[in-house]
């Protein structure tokens, strides 16, 4: 690992992955997002007899509810936000001068009513909200969604635009934090499966700022979130593959979330990177998916 | 410097109970704290007392009562009058 090319060359050198131009942006092969459907079905053998319902988000939210989500709070660094030409004819001829000169051409660009989904499970959660109280067996969702956060990289790994599949859990304490112990075993029995090295610890969000190194701690001290780690990029640094998060009532809160009895509903969620957990299989099984051992072939296709 | 972290706190903590039926070392998350409350108090009184709170003394335990956050204070600013 860690070698001379690094695993970004040797993704595009096999034309796994195109590059663009732009660190985090890349086109997909055919045989990429084999392995990513793949893996889907996958998972979904895992949850599917248990969820209640299943949904897919595009890759924006309405802004207002990206508002209520609190993200402009604990994560201002990585969020996007769609703009669009709003101008007159007038503005119009301005805009065209300004990119011919290659100036800035953005001034008459104006926010619209969409945010790119930073999380794959926020644009559930208003949804959910506008049913009225859950009823006692609360809601469990697989659900996909692409997402955006604004950390440019080299490592492929961090991408700016990427796919999470998850199931959500609301419901109550008990209900949610049961579901989050099952899947942290069964996210390990999956990488087993997958001839995965991998290892769960607990972890934190990289909230914003010196504030946001307060709410790390607090978060790792509660045990809200854990990853599973798989060495993609670094053998130094393994990346987080998949989350195991708890929630506690604040989503319930935020959205106005109800259990039967009024009281806000907790929420809990796995989330597959679905971009990482491919760039895992590639890094670990070679560029060949033909070659792969024949477990893990057998896990993915049948 | 009791009562001006009471004062923040009354101003900040967003806590369903008043401030003043707190004990200075009553547990300030079982009285409804929350992360983020305790990190605008955090901000407050780093204002108030002219103080930047050192990355060890950024966690909960320092944000857990009256009395601790008293107590983190005065380390800080011990600290400022070896220095």
């Amino acid at each position: 690992m860690d070698a001379q090319v690094s695993f970004l060359d040797q993704l595009f050198n096999q034309r796994i992955l195109h590059d663009s131009g732009v660190d985090g942006l890349y086109a997909r092969s055919a045989v990429f997002e084999e392995v990513i459907s793949q893996f889907e079905e996958f998972a979904l053998a895992f949850g599917r007899h248990e969820i209640s319902e299943a949904m897919v988000f595009p890759p924006g939210m309405p802004m207002a509810d990206f508002e209520t989500s609190g993200y402009m709070k604990s994560f201002p660094q990585l969020a996007g936000t769609v703009h669009a030409f709003c101008g007159s004819d007038h503005d119009h001829a301005g805009l065209l001068q300004c990119l011919a000169a290659g100036d800035d051409w953005t001034d008459q660009q104006k926010a619209t009513e969409v945010a790119l989904t930073p999380a794959a499970c926020y644009p559930l959660y208003p949804i959910l909200a506008k049913r009225g109280p859950m009823p006692e067996t609360g809601a469990y969702v697989a659900l996909q969604s692409y997402c955006f956060r604004h950390e440019p990289s080299k490592d492929p790994a961090r991408m700016q635009m990427f796919r999470q599949r998850e199931y959500v859990r609301v419901g109550t304490a008990e209900q949610t934090m049961a579901f989050r112990e099952t899947w942290k075993q069964r996210g390990q029995e999956m990488m087993r499966i997958l001839e995965l090295p991998h290892e769960v610890d607990a972890a934190n969000d990289p909230f914003f700022g010196r504030a946001g190194r307060m709410m790390g701690a607090s978060q790792r001290e509660q045990e809200l979130k854990f990853e599973l780690l798989v060495p993609v990029n670094s053998t130094a640094s393994p990346t987080a593959c998949m989350s195991f998060n708890y929630h506690m009532d604040n989503f319930g809160k935020a959205w106005n979330i109800r259990l039967a009895d009024g009281s806000p509903a907790h929420t809990a969620c796995v989330g597959f990177g679905l971009e990482r957990l491919a760039l895992a299989l590639f890094r670990h099984h070679g560029f060949e998916v033909d070659a792969w051992p024949s477990g893990v072939r057998k896990a993915l296709w049948g | 410097m009791i009562a001006t972290i009471r004062a923040l706190l009354t101003q900040h903590g967003g806590l369903p109970v008043s401030v003043d039926t707190l004990a200075d070392d009553g547990d300030l998350y079982d009285a409804g704290l929350s992360s983020f409350a305790s990190v605008q108090l955090m901000l407050a009184l780093e204002e108030a007392f002219d103080v930047e709170f050192p990355e060890h003394l950024l966690n909960r335990k320092s944000f857990s009562s009256i009395a601790a956050i008293s107590a983190a204070l005065s380390e800080i600013t011990d600290d400022r009058q070896v220095a």
